[in-house]
């Protein structure tokens, strides 16, 4: 049991161990929808991860945790091939999860954090996401079955079938606003509202949260500066997908489950959706503790937990530790590798639409194509500085103080 | 049981019933069809609705439990109201009150609860409405609606996290507006801002940037608590509402609960 608790802390004692995960674990459920098997050249791929992982795992202590995480993960998935998909499965994950979650309230730590009132939403939403997830993908891999056999998804063979509102979705209606009513009922005379003392401006909380649905946000402020964590990124986040759905022109996969007609899209959505989104609700909410340092679900929130602040910027990395010489006094000049990266970074998009996005580019067309992948390349920006940050301590890759230009 | 059946055939014949609902029951099929034309609420359906539309396991409901929770938010944020004043001498006390006295005292349960739920609701329905594909054409704009009303979902929730005036409350908004602080171009230590001087004089400062019309002061404050009570029982539900009177025609207009086509 301690060794179980040590391993779920140490693999979570760095949130690039649970992104890269997570990541992982999503591409092999891609894997998994597209019938991969791992004896095939994109199985040798995942088992080379799971390898490199270990290699690096000797060196590394979080990594080697990851690494078995992650092998026990992947061979489980290909054992199960499509069956996971199958009811009895789903229902196996749901009541294993919920065992493992039962068994961790037991720990007097992970209690006091999970059962918090303003807590407990989050817990439901878990499960609620790990649900309905599943139940998305696997009404997709029906579909996907019937239509490689070359059927219609079930949706069209009951759509052109129509029922009365009155009685049928009326009835479907009232049947849910009462469970709802009694749930909420239920849910408020059992859990009281959280109410703190009275607000004293001179004595902050340690930690200071943002409520909790914005803890994804707060979480991103570990790795960017305010302006873009709170300010420009979430208004991306708002124009990217109100412009979703005149980037994906695909006609196919409208008004039915399906992933193989739309795999990049929902790729793409998913791990925004998923990963970066939930997941990072998730951090923020039961894995960071006081001074916004990173504790694992079992460990005790200690106040004066010790984090060494070795973060370096990319041009003291460059001019001091690389070219051995004192750092530049014009800041254009101090930081011209960094605006470089970020430059070449950006302008990525017409390097890819003749290299790999080829063949979006001749479907999307260019307005389409370059509003898309920089919206996604926007996106891949933050695990893209959560592994910088967290494998090479990397604090800003440009760094204009005198304007509070950061990135 | 004929018993039964003789008051509810009286009940069904009297005048009073017959004045509300003009149909009877709706046994024959005209008669449901004239259940839903004849009927404000339910009139927001169409007559006939695609069998595959209607099963939970393609909607999840989700649609409607955000729908419902936001009348359950409006329910109760009446309700306490009643019993609640947006100052700083009497907000605090008045939560108090509110758990402590008010028979019946569920409502602030229920208003948080709801809140919480309401957004997981809203984020699932937009998740299920990406993994249908039901963003696509003719429901492109539709869809933009539906992302401004989660926005609003969550600036309704975020407003009212204030409104109770405890330490969780204020050091969360304190978190949460700092970042309009950074804005670019509109927060004192945004990027940009100190370049929009007059002369000397930097016209972006602490005393006139984002942040501060966000707060009305430079602090979280009586300002703030006033400002953002208003937001949250009049501005933001008005045009929630509104939205989501746009949401639910579009919605019949695009040819009702997405199915293939």
């Amino acid at each position: 049991m301690t060794f179980i608790k040590d391993f779920v802390d140490v693999l979570s004692g760095s949130s690039i161990s649970f992104l890269l995960l997570t990541s992982l674990f999503s591409f092999l459920i891609f894997f998994n929808l597209l019938d991969g098997r791992l004896r095939s050249k994109g199985g040798s791929v995942f088992i080379g991860f799971g390898l490199l992982f270990l290699i690096s795992g000797i060196f590394i202590r979080p990594l080697l945790y990851l690494a078995i995480a992650y092998l026990v993960l992947m061979f489980l998935l290909a054992n199960l091939g499509p069956r996971v998909w199958e009811t009895r499965t789903g229902l196996i994950i749901l009541v294993a999860g919920g065992g493992a979650f039962g068994l961790s309230m037991l720990d007097p730590q992970f209690y006091l954090i999970a059962a918090k009132p303003d807590n407990v939403p989050i817990v439901a939403m878990i499960f609620l996401l790990g649900f309905f997830t599943w139940v998305a993908l696997r009404k997709a891999y029906l579909n996907d079955r019937q239509l490689l056999a070359g059927g219609i998804p079930w949706e069209k063979t009951e759509s052109d079938e129509k029922l009365f509102t009155c009685p049928d979705l009326v009835y479907t209606e009232m049947l849910c606003m009462i469970v709802l009513t009694i749930v909420m009922i239920v849910w408020s005379m059992a859990l009281r509202a959280p109410l703190e003392e009275a607000a004293n401006p001179t004595s902050s909380p340690n930690p200071a949260k943002a409520p909790w649905y914005f803890l994804g946000l707060q979480e991103m402020l570990v790795y960017f500066d305010p302006w873009l964590a709170g300010v420009l990124l979430p208004t991306l986040i708002i124009v990217g997908l109100m412009a979703i759905p005149y980037i994906d022109t695909n006609p196919r996969g409208n008004g039915y489950y399906s992933f193989r007609e739309r795999k990049w899209e929902l790729g793409i959505f998913l791990y925004g959706f998923l990963v970066l989104w939930s997941f990072l609700i998730i951090t923020g909410t039961f894995l960071r503790g006081p001074n916004w340092n990173f504790f694992g679900p079992y460990e005790y929130w200690d106040p004066n937990k010790l984090v060494p602040l070795v973060n370096i910027d990319l041009s003291e990395l460059i001019w001091v530790k690389a070219l051995g010489v004192a750092l530049p006094k014009i800041w254009l000049i101090r930081e011209m590798f960094g605006i470089l990266f970020c430059l070449a970074y950006l302008g990525l998009p017409p390097l890819l639409a003749v290299g790999p996005f080829r063949r979006f580019y001749q479907k999307m067309g260019p307005p389409r194509y370059y509003v898309g992948t920089f919206l996604f390349l926007i996106m891949m920006a933050l695990p893209i500085k959560m592994v910088l940050r967290w494998l090479f301590n990397l604090k800003y890759i440009v760094h204009i103080q005198e304007i509070f230009f950061n990135v | 049981m004929s018993r039964l059946k003789q008051l509810q055939q009286g009940a069904v014949n009297s005048q009073i019933w017959k004045s509300v609902f003009r149909v009877g029951i709706p046994n024959t099929n005209r008669k449901r069809v004239l259940a839903v034309l004849g009927s404000l609420i339910l009139h927001l359906h169409p007559v006939k609705v695609r069998r595959s539309g209607v099963r939970m396991s393609y909607t999840w409901c989700m649609g409607g439990t955000s729908f419902f929770l936001f009348l359950v938010e409006t329910v109760t944020g009446l309700l306490l109201m009643f019993y609640y004043r947006p100052t700083i001498e009497y907000a605090f006390t008045d939560i108090m009150d509110l758990r402590e006295q008010a028979p019946f005292g569920i409502m602030r349960e229920m208003h948080r609860w709801g809140a919480h739920a309401m957004v997981i609701a809203v984020w699932l329905h937009m998740f299920r409405v990406f993994m249908t594909g039901s963003y696509k054409p003719p429901r492109e704009f539709n869809w933009n609606v539906g992302v401004i009303l989660l926005v609003l979902t969550l600036l309704l929730s975020f407003t009212g996290y204030l409104l109770p005036w405890d330490q969780l409350a204020i050091w969360a908004i304190t978190v949460g507006s700092n970042m309009a602080r950074a804005s670019p171009g509109a927060g004192t230590e945004g990027p940009m801002s100190g370049l929009i001087k007059l002369g000397d004089i930097r016209l972006i400062h602490a005393g006139d940037d984002a942040r501060f019309a966000l707060l009305g002061a430079k602090t979280v404050g009586p300002s703030t608590l006033l400002r953002f009570y208003v937001l949250h029982c009049v501005a933001i539900p008005l045009g929630a509402g509104f939205l989501m009177a746009i949401h639910f025609w579009r919605v019949r207009k695009d040819g009702g609960i997405s199915g293939p086509l």
